[in-house]
């Protein structure tokens, strides 16, 4: 079998699957339990400066097993209170990235640096929520804010900072460049589609706040065209996801040049067994298309694209 | 699956709780619960209390200023609902103990209806805090369940918990299994009650809940989430939790006791 450990910068993976932030996060026995589910890290919920409740139901809708919309809006119980739950995960033994939300530098750099301090082996910065206002895209959609954030974070903390890159915008891979630039150990892609459903009975948005983001395979393709550009334009490790579900997904982000992968959508459709599902199927899947190790994969896809002399 | 539905019918069944019910056709079984939305307001998880037939319903008890706005609503108001969610009772025990507080009866009852049907005997401890909010007295009555009733005033009944009935009866009588839904308190001494005889207890649990499908981790219970591996939980399964019976979480997450 094919060896599927990675390493993530400077943080090693025992398999390239990581819970995605948004997913499971609130409580470190959720972390905890998805770890031993068989994810090869876990990614906590985005935490703020202090408690926030998110938005009032309904926070979904999803369409058959192809889509998933939400606006949670960034529901979190704040960094005073978060790093108990930390600490619950890091127990039971799990590799947990922290990640953090916030209006501008100072604060993402003051927040990241109480999150390091919990003990997370890397932070993960939400630049890319789709759906709250003075967060996430609004402040992520700028190449300079990118650079300037990532920047003010690596300079406060010494543990890898990966920047999570939103596709609502002109020109992701220039959004991954910028944050290579400041510093990031790696970025992550995609966060979810902006995106609205429309009850036509009631005349009326399905989710409270209207706006959400769309996630599961109905955006593979998108997160794959990211990840593609971005491979194109850095050098630093990309995190691929966006609709992974099967096996032969994850593959796909890996030979578009993901180096490691987060599963979010998946979990909701298929249960917290499909952490299994992948290892076991990835593993096969190079090993029958020859490759030893999983590193050897990534990236795979643009030496064939790039034929020799071209 | 999401479906807009025109409210059918509205029963007062206590002063504090009233019964809505709307056409759902989709197959339900006692113990689950969908998300009931209120277009312009909130989206609320509510157990089923009539699970058969097309016309489904729930019963609801005023408690935040949402609840208290879903008691208000008028036939043929349009509502939101999906679902069903969870898993539901395990219907299989012969001699089964009811033991409900507050508006705990309103997810028993439509398994106490089931479980007659499959020819079961059923004892129901019921409580409330006073005879006029003793929640589906006459409906136990009518399935042929012996029914006993504690209230806090002694208004009826014995006078105090209800739990102390549930006491006494599984001390008279054997029972293969205890279902209870109510205050965790009470329910953790349903739970003690029933341990020294060997009798398993499952539990009708709530939880703040955004999206029940098992992925926003608003309703986790431990290593659990109320909505997935839920709403029913065994006494064992519970015991492995730091939560039950100690705290919730709010909205944000944070933990709050009880």
């Amino acid at each position: 079998m094919s060896d599927l450990s990675v390493r993530l910068s400077s943080v090693p993976l025992r398999n390239p699957f990581l819970l995605a932030s948004g997913i499971w996060g609130e409580s470190g026995e959720s972390l905890a339990a998805a770890w031993r589910a068989g994810a090869g890290g876990v990614v906590t919920k985005s935490i703020g400066a202090g408690p926030r409740p998110g938005y009032p139901n309904p926070t979904v809708e999803t369409y058959g097993d192809w889509g998933m919309l939400n606006a949670m809006g960034l529901p979190n119980p704040g960094i005073d209170e978060y790093p108990k739950e930390v600490a619950i995960a890091l127990g039971a033994g799990a590799t947990v990235v922290g990640s953090v939300f916030a209006g501008d530098a100072a604060e993402f750099a003051r927040l990241g640096e109480r999150m390091a301090a919990t003990g997370v082996h890397a932070l993960e910065l939400n630049l890319s929520c789709p759906h709250a206002e003075g967060f996430g895209t609004e402040v992520g959609s700028e190449p300079a804010a990118v650079e300037e954030i990532v920047r003010a974070v690596v300079r406060a903390v010494r543990v890898p900072v990966i920047a999570k890159i939103t596709p609502n915008a002109a020109d992701p891979g220039g959004l991954a460049a910028a944050a290579e630039r400041g510093g990031a150990a790696a970025v992550s892609a995609i966060n979810t589609l902006r995106a609205l459903a429309v009850d036509v009975r009631l005349r009326r948005p399905v989710l409270a706040h209207g706006l959400g983001g769309l996630s599961g395979p109905a955006v593979k393709p998108v997160g794959l065209a990211c990840v593609w550009q971005m491979y194109e334009r850095i050098r630093v490790p990309i995190v691929g996801m966006g609709g992974i579900s099967t096996p032969d997904d994850a593959l796909e982000y890996v030979m578009a040049g993901a180096r490691a992968l987060e599963v979010g959508t998946a979990i909701a459709f298929r249960g917290v067994g499909v952490f299994r599902e992948l290892t076991d199927g990835l593993a096969r899947r190079l090993d029958e298309l020859g490759f030893a190790r999983l590193e050897d994969a990534v990236g795979a896809a643009h030496r064939a694209a790039r034929p020799a002399g071209a | 699956m999401r479906s807009v539905v025109a409210v059918s019918g509205r029963v007062e069944e206590t002063p504090s709780t009233v019964t809505l019910r709307f056409p759902f056709a989709a197959a339900a079984d006692p113990g689950q619960f969908v998300m009931l939305w209120i277009p312009g307001d909130d989206e609320l998880p509510m157990s089923l209390s009539y699970t058969d037939g097309p016309s489904k319903g729930v019963t609801v008890k005023a408690m935040g200023s949402t609840s208290r706005r879903v008691l208000d609503i008028a036939p043929g108001t349009a509502i939101g609902i999906r679902g069903p969610y969870g898993n539901a009772f395990d219907l299989s025990p012969r001699r089964v103990l009811i033991v409900a507080g507050g508006s705990g009866a309103a997810v028993l009852a439509p398994a106490a209806d089931r479980a007659r049907a499959l020819g079961a005997e059923v004892t129901v401890a019921l409580g409330a805090t006073r005879a006029p909010e003793l929640l589906f007295r006459d409906r136990f009555r009518a399935m042929d369940a012996r029914v006993e009733v504690a209230t806090d005033d002694g208004s009826e009944g014995a006078k105090g918990f209800v739990t102390a009935v549930a006491a006494r009866l599984l001390g008279e009588s054997p029972f293969d299994a205890v279902w209870t839904c109510g205050p965790e308190v009470m329910m953790r001494k349903v739970i003690e009650a029933a341990r020294p005889r060997g009798v398993p207890v499952f539990c009708s649990v709530e939880r703040h809940m955004k999206c029940a499908l098992g992925m926003c981790d608003a309703c986790a219970l431990g290593p659990y989430h109320v909505c997935e591996d839920g709403p029913v939980f065994s006494a064992e399964h519970l015991a492995r939790t730091p939560d039950f019976g100690v705290f919730h979480r709010d909205s944000s997450g944070r933990r709050v006791p009880f």
